[in-house]
């Protein structure tokens, strides 16, 4: 087949028009997501039901209760947030010290035929569904822990924070293995190997060199684990309850701001309802909470020392 | 001159007294035990997924031996509920995520990595589409919610589902777009130049052909993933008791799309969700074969990954 110069030259800009226009359609929907979040989050602080602008928004930072599908609208986002959190502490408390260990243990320890074994079920781990993770946290772990806290006397409910935290912190602990893992492997082989001559360990080179020089890799690592476990839904939405409420206590029943967004999200939602806009009210914070820590996130990768 | 002296008497009385041996086999025995710790949180890692498919099974195998199960409708009654259309609704809904996760996704890789350049265009892409691989995937949903349901009217139908995911896959697939064209040396590019090819005629006939491999692993790996996504997929409005199949697309083709849906994730959230404890059988049984799938998709992305290493060695 021959073509004229001419025709080739135009399906040349023709194909780069379509590449260039795919590119942008991907662009477009980070800023579609801001607008409709923007959008319908305007829509809520001006919503008769909420006290309109700006009643609504000063509502919104202090009140102690969210109620917004009750008669009685309650629209104080604390207790959500702090659900949020408490959920999302807890799993870090799981995820930092195993994926530090993991993740030295990888890099620095095991033989090339260990890790290739392991990180292919490690990846798998990441494409296991939330919706199952959430089944486990509440039909194997709480039954467990309810038996331990039960001989030791304490009462716990069969919707709490500690059992989805404590899943939630295994779910993304091979995520943030693997960041943590690379940020290792940035960090030259020599080092390691000054170390090692001046008769240090393997132990205290890892501890003591590589992962001081890895520091805001590991730290970046955290941080994208954390806004994970912030945004994470269906383990919190299965196991953590449908209560908003303000507590720190680990043995109750709390709800997350993704766990509100599925629980209204599960009933009909007329377009211009008080209900419909304050999942996007309550969407926008956890938006706005995640943008942060990733971009710090991003920040701090960007800083890692090149050597 | 007299204290120094007393001092140097003093380190090297120390030093005759510091065992070296016993030094050295403390610091050692301190690096295998650390070793054997980070063995065993690794191991325990793994477990935890072992304990799930362990659990998943023995709860559910009644369900997943059972025939019937995978041509039933749901139904008030957990013996005979089934998933056959949650099934067919995921085999829908992902054919057409994968259709917008390969039509947007791959041209974006290639424009990035082939055209963008260090171009200002090319960076602002760039840097929405690492913002949008870190988005939580609810709010994926909301923007499905406000935008495709009410503001293009597509309804809660197939079509806004697959959408939905196809966008949640983007960032993936144009990573692994991007990283499979990057391995392809200059020297291909430059060669094809100088025989006087244009741009596209290098582009479809060695840049794709190339890198094809290491993008279908990457569209693999998002599927396995959007596969099991849930929370997206509530906001848009699955349902959770659809008693009949969309129309097969070969009679009706836009009425497959308009048809409202529900897909294993959901339904297996429907039955978590209920108090009935026979409900939750129906619940694990569906976690299983969803496991399975996940199992399987990412084998074949990892075989691909292996065979695309040993043929293109540059």
């Amino acid at each position: 087949m021959t073509l004229s110069i001419g025709a080739k030259k135009a399906i040349d800009l023709g194909i780069f028009l379509f590449l260039l226009l795919m590119g942008a359609v991907s662009v477009a929907v980070t800023f579609a997501i801001v607008w409709v979040l923007l959008v319908d989050t305007l829509r809520f602080f001006t919503h008769p039901d909420g006290g309109g602008f700006p009643t609504s928004l000063i509502r919104f930072f202090t009140e102690t209760q969210w109620t917004p599908t009750f008669y009685n609208k309650q629209i104080g986002i604390w207790p959500l947030i702090n659900g949020t959190f408490l959920i999302a502490i807890i799993s870090m408390l799981v995820a930092v010290p195993l994926g530090i260990l993991v993740a030295v243990y990888l890099s620095e320890y095991a033989s090339w035929k260990v890790r290739e074994t392991v990180k292919p079920w490690l990846d798998f781990l990441e494409a296991v569904p939330t919706v199952v993770y959430g089944y486990f946290a509440l039909l194997f772990v709480t039954p467990l822990f309810q038996k331990v806290f039960e001989s030791l006397g304490i009462y716990m409910e069969g919707m709490n924070a500690l059992s989805p935290g404590i899943v939630i912190g295994v779910m993304i602990l091979p995520y943030t293995a693997s960041m943590i893992e690379d940020a290792f492997k940035g960090v030259p082989q020599y080092l390691r190997e000054a170390s090692y001559s001046l008769g240090a360990s393997k132990l205290r080179t890892a501890l003591l060199v590589v992962l001081p020089a890895a520091k805001s890799g590991v730290l970046s690592a955290y941080l994208l684990g954390f806004s994970r476990a912030i945004g994470e839904t269906m383990v919190v939405a299965v196991a953590a309850g449908m209560y908003p409420q303000l507590t720190a206590n680990p043995l109750q029943p709390i709800q997350t701001i993704t766990g509100y967004i599925v629980q209204v999200a599960l009933g009909d939602l007329p377009f211009n309802s008080f209900e419909y806009l304050s999942i996007f009210a309550a969407g926008f914070m956890l938006f706005v909470i995640t943008l942060v820590l990733n971009s710090i996130a991003v920040y701090l990768k960007s800083r890692a020392v090149g050597y | 001159m007299e204290q120094k002296l007393s001092l140097r008497k003093e380190a090297d009385a120390k030093l005759k007294e510091f065992d070296i041996e016993a030094y050295t086999i403390g610091v050692k025995r301190r690096d295998k035990v650390f070793e054997i710790v980070g063995l065993l949180a690794t191991f325990l890692v793994l477990l935890f997924l072992f304990a799930i498919s362990v659990d998943l099974l023995i709860d559910g195998w009644v369900r997943i031996k059972d025939a019937k199960f995978y041509t039933s409708y749901p139904s008030r009654f957990p013996e005979e509920a089934g998933i056959l259309s949650s099934w067919v609704g995921t085999l829908y809904v992902m054919l057409g995520a994968i259709f917008w996760a390969v039509v947007l996704g791959i041209p974006a890789g290639i424009y990035l990595e082939e055209y963008g350049g260090k171009g200002r265009l090319a960076r602002i892409i760039e840097a929405n589409i690492s913002n949008l691989a870190a988005v939580p995937s609810i709010v994926y949903g909301l923007l499905a919610l406000g935008v495709f349901v009410y503001r293009f009217k597509f309804g809660e139908s197939v079509l806004t589902a697959g959408l939905t995911l196809g966008l949640l896959m983007l960032p993936v697939v144009v990573v692994a777009t991007r990283e499979s064209i990057r391995r392809i040396p200059r020297s291909i590019r430059e060669a094809a130049y100088a025989l006087g090819a244009t741009r596209w005629e290098t582009l479809f006939h060695h840049i794709l052909p190339y890198s094809l491999g290491g993008i279908f692993t990457g569209l693999i790996i998002a599927a396995s993933r959007a596969i099991g996504e849930t929370a997206p997929l509530i906001t848009v409005g699955a349902l959770t008791f659809i008693a009949f199949l969309p129309p097969p697309p070969w009679e009706d083709f836009l009425g497959m799309l308009m048809s409202p849906f529900t897909v294993l994730p959901i339904q297996m959230y429907n039955w978590v969700s209920r108090p009935q404890e026979a409900f939750h059988t129906n619940a694990a049984a569906a976690g299983f074969i969803l496991l399975v799938i996940a199992l399987l998709m990412n084998s074949v992305a990892f075989y691909l990954r292996y065979k695309v290493r040993r043929k293109y060695q540059w």
